[in-house]
C-alpha cells in the first residue's frame, strides 16, 4: 500500500468520525517521524521518483497557513518534501518562471484568472488528470468555470480561494458612513492628501479609476477620464505600496488612513486589534486565486498535493489562517464558523455578487496599459 | 618549448580562472542583454526574435526616458556633493587620529555587516509618522502632531547618502593617509594659517581620493532602485525603476534590455572620462 492510500484510508476514517482528530494528527505525526528516522536503505525498497514539491505564494500569514496545515501534515503523510517559496506580485514571479529551467518552479499560487491566461499564452501549463483531484467536486462551478473558458479542453489549476481589493480606511479618521457615501471617490479625496494610498498594480488604479469615472471595469470607454483618476490618485497619495506586508505597516502606523487593500491582509490586520474598516464598493475588485501547476512539473506528485490541499480540513484551516475564503462550495461543504464572517464570503456558491476580471479584456490591453502607467505614474 | 615561449604564456595560464569568470559571468550575460536589446515584444506570448531598432529609438528618442535618465543623473550628482560633504570631514578626523584608526575604521565597515535593503527601510522607523523622531519632538512638545517626512525625494537622497558614505570616506582616507604630514607642517612653518596649509596643501593632494569616491558613489547611486522603491513616493523612480518595470510588471525584456544598456553606456562613459583624466589606479586603490 502506497503512503496516499494509507493517507486517504486515515483521512476516509477521520471523516466518517471512526477516528478522532487527535488520534488522526498523531498517526501523520507518527508515519513523519517513521520516515525521518528509516535508514538510508529503506529507500532502496521502494522506488520513489519525486522527492520534493515546490510551491510558491505571497508569503506572510497565507505562507505559514500553509506550512502548518497542508504542506507538514502532507510530507508526513508522503514522504515528499515540500519547498516553498515566495513572491511580492504575480509579474515579478512569471518572470521568474520564464527566465527558469523547466521543472525548477512547480504549483504556484496565482491571483486572478487573467495570470492563468498569461501562463496559458506563454505555454507554461500542464494537463491536469481530474480523477487524480478527486475533491474538485467540492469546488464551487463558477470558479472552475471562468478557467474552462480559457482551456476549454483541460485545466492546468484548481480555484483555491477568492477574495476582493475593496477600500480599507483607519476608523479613527474617516468614519463607516463616510466610507459608504463616498465610495471609490475617498482615494481622489483632497481633504486626505498626504494620507492616501495605493498599491503599485496598473490593474488595481486602473479598475479603481474606473469606478471614480462611473464606468464598467470590464468596459472603460472613456479612457482618458480615467487616466486623469489615477493621476489625481498620484498627486493626493503618499505611497504606492508593493506587497502585503508594506500595505499593512503603512495602515498599522498611521502613515496613511485609507487605501485599497486585500480583504485577508486587512481581516488580519482587524485581528491584530487595529480599527481598520474594509468596504467593498458597488463593482469593487473581485479576485480568484489558484493552485497552478507549471510546465516541467512531476504531475502526478502535483495533483495529489493539490488533493491533499483541496481537503476540507485543509482548505478551511488554510483559509482560515489566510482570511480569505477557500473555493469550497459552501452550499456542499461545512465551512465552519469563521469563514462565514470572512470579508467577500458567498454563501450562495455562485459568486453572483462578487465582480471579476474578464481575462480577455484586461489581458488585451495589459501591454498599452501597464506602459502607460509607468508614465503616468511619473508625472506624463 | 623555449623559455621566452613558456613566460610569455604564464601569466595568460595565471589569469585564464579570473578571464573564464568574467567572460562567462559578464560577457555572455551582456552579449545575451544585447541580443535581447533588439527583440520585439509581443502582446502576448513569447517575444519576437529578430534584428529590430524600435526599442532603441523608443529609448534614445522618448523625452519620457530622458526625463528620468536627467532626473536620475541629478539624484546621483546630489548624492555624490552631500556625500563628499560629510565623507572628507569624517575621513580627516579618521587619518589625523592618533590611537584609535583602527576601531574608526571598524566602524566605518560595520554597516556593511547589515543587509543595504534593512539600513534602508530602518529610516521608516526613524522618520515615519510613528518613528523615533516624531516620537521625540512630540514628547517634547516641540509639535504637535506628526510631520510627514518620509516618501519623497529628499529621502530618496537621504538613504543613499547613507548607504554610499563609506564608500567616499575610504576612497578619501586611503588619499590622506597617503599624504606626509610634513608638508602641512612645511607650510605652516613658512607662514601659512592651518586654514591656507589645508586648502593650498592637503586639499589639492587629496583631490584623487575626492574624485573616485566621487565615482563610486555616482555610478551606484545612478544604478540603484531599492531606495526609491522604499523611501520613495509615486513619482519618485530612477532609471534603474524602469528598467526594473519593464522587464518584471510590463514583461517587456527587450525594451528592459535596452534600457539597461542605455544606462550602461551613459555611466560607463562617465568613467571613461574619469579613466582619461585621472586615470583608474586611484580607485583601486581605494577600493583595496
Amino acid at each position: 500500500m502506497d503512503n496516499t492510500t494509507r493517507y486517504n484510508r486515515l483521512l476516509e476514517r477521520y471523516r466518517n468520525g471512526d477516528l478522532d482528530r487527535r488520534s488522526f494528527l498523531g498517526l501523520i505525526g507518527a508515519a513523519g517521524a517513521a520516515y525521518g528516522v528509516q535508514t538510508p536503505f529503506a529507500k532502496m525498497a521502494f522506488a520513489q521518483d519525486v522527492t520534493q514539491v515546490r510551491f510558491d505564494g505571497w508569503g506572510g500569514v497565507v505562507s505559514e497557513a500553509f506550512r502548518r496545515h497542508a504542506f507538514d501534515p502532507y510530507t508526513a503523510a508522503t514522504g515528499i518534501n515540500v519547498v516553498d517559496g515566495t513572491f511580492a506580485g504575480g509579474d515579478e514571479y512569471l518572470a521568474q518562471v520564464r527566465s527558469s529551467r523547466e521543472g525548477e518552479y512547480n504549483i504556484a499560487h496565482l491571483s486572478g484568472v487573467f495570470d492563468y491566461a498569461r501562463y496559458v499564452n506563454f505555454g507554461l501549463d500542464v494537463e491536469l488528470n481530474l480523477d487524480n483531484i478527486p475533491n474538485m467536486g467540492l469546488v464551487m462551478e463558477a470558479l472552475t468555470n471562468a478557467y474552462r473558458g480559457i482551456t476549454p479542453d483541460h485545466l492546468s489549476a484548481v480555484p483555491y480561494n477568492y477574495g476582493t481589493t475593496g477600500l480599507a480606511y483607519n476608523r479613527k479618521y474617516i468614519s463607516d458612513e463616510e466610507m459608504r457615501e463616498k465610495g471609490a471617490m475617498i482615494l481622489i479625496d483632497e481633504a486626505y492628501q498626504g494620507k492616501i494610498g495605493g498599491w503599485q498594480d496598473w490593474r488595481t488604479r486602473m479598475w479603481y479609476a474606473a469606478l471614480q469615472t462611473g464606468q464598467s471595469p470590464n468596459d472603460i470607454q472613456d479612457l482618458d477620464a480615467a487616466w486623469d483618476a489615477i493621476r489625481s490618485h498620484r498627486d493626493l497619495a503618499l505611497k504606492y505600496w508593493g506587497s502585503g506586508a508594506e500595505l499593512m505597516s503603512l495602515l498599522a502606523e498611521e502613515e496613511i488612513y485609507v487605501t485599497e487593500g486585500w480583504s485577508g491582509r486587512i481581516a488580519a490586520l482587524q485581528e491584530q486589534g487595529h480599527d481598520i474598516g474594509y468596504y467593498d464598493p458597488p463593482n469593487g475588485f473581485g479576485w480568484q486565486e489558484c493552485l497552478f501547476v507549471i510546465k516541467g512539473s512531476p504531475v502526478e506528485a502535483c495533483e495529489e498535493l493539490i488533493n491533499f490541499m483541496l481537503a476540507p480540513e485543509t482548505s478551511i484551516a488554510v483559509a482560515e489562517g489566510q482570511n480569505y475564503p477557500p473555493a469550497l462550495d459552501g452550499t456542499k461543504v461545512d465551512l465552519g464558523e469563521k469563514i462565514p464572517t470572512l470579508p467577500a464570503y458567498d454563501p450562495t456558491g455562485t459568486l453572483e455578487a462578487l465582480t471579476f476580471a474578464d481575462p480577455t479584456y484586461w489581458n488585451g490591453n495589459e501591454a498599452e496599459w501597464s506602459e502607460t502607467f509607468a508614465r503616468v505614474q511619473r508625472g506624463f | 618549448m623555449s623559455v621566452e615561449a613558456r613566460e610569455r604564456r604564464q601569466p595568460w595560464i595565471l589569469l585564464s580562472p579570473a578571464l573564464g569568470a568574467v567572460a562567462l559571468l559578464l560577457l555572455v550575460p551582456l552579449l545575451f542583454i544585447v541580443v535581447y536589446s533588439f527583440w520585439l515584444r509581443s502582446a502576448v506570448g513569447p517575444d519576437t526574435a529578430g534584428f529590430h531598432l524600435d526599442n532603441w529609438q523608443r529609448a534614445l528618442t522618448d523625452p519620457f526616458y530622458r526625463y528620468i535618465l536627467f532626473n536620475t543623473l541629478k539624484i546621483a550628482a546630489i548624492t555624490t556633493f552631500f556625500c563628499a560633504l560629510l565623507g572628507y570631514p569624517a575621513a580627516y578626523f579618521i587619518t589625523r587620529s592618533s590611537g584609535n584608526k583602527l576601531i574608526l575604521l571598524l566602524l566605518l565597515m560595520l554597516p556593511f555587516w547589515i543587509s543595504y535593503i534593512i539600513r534602508t527601510m530602518s529610516w521608516i522607523n526613524i522618520l515615519g509618522s510613528s518613528g523615533a523622531l516624531n516620537t521625540f519632538l512630540l514628547s517634547t512638545g516641540v509639535i504637535s502632531s506628526p510631520i510627514q517626512m518620509l516618501y519623497n525625494e529628499a529621502t530618496v537622497i537621504l538613504g543613499l547618502v547613507h548607504f554610499l558614505l563609506p564608500f567616499m570616506v575610504l576612497n578619501i582616507y586611503v588619499s590622506l593617509d597617503g599624504i606626509d604630514t610634513n608638508l602641512e607642517d612645511a607650510a605652516t612653518s613658512l607662514g601659512a594659517t592651518r586654514w591656507q596649509a589645508f586648502t593650498q596643501v592637503t586639499l589639492p593632494l587629496s583631490l584623487p581620493g575626492l574624485a573616485a569616491g566621487g565615482l563610486l558613489c555616482f555610478v551606484l547611486g545612478a544604478g540603484t532602485y531599492i531606495t526609491p522603491l522604499i523611501l520613495g513616493g509615486p513619482r519618485d523612480a530612477m532609471f534603474a525603476n524602469l528598467v526594473f518595470e519593464a522587464i518584471i510588471t510590463q514583461l517587456n525584456w527587450p525594451m528592459g534590455s535596452a534600457l539597461s544598456l542605455l544606462l550602461l553606456f551613459v555611466l560607463g562613459a562617465l568613467v571613461a572620462l574619469y579613466n582619461r583624466y585621472l586615470g583608474m589606479s586611484q580607485l583601486t586603490k581605494g577600493l583595496g
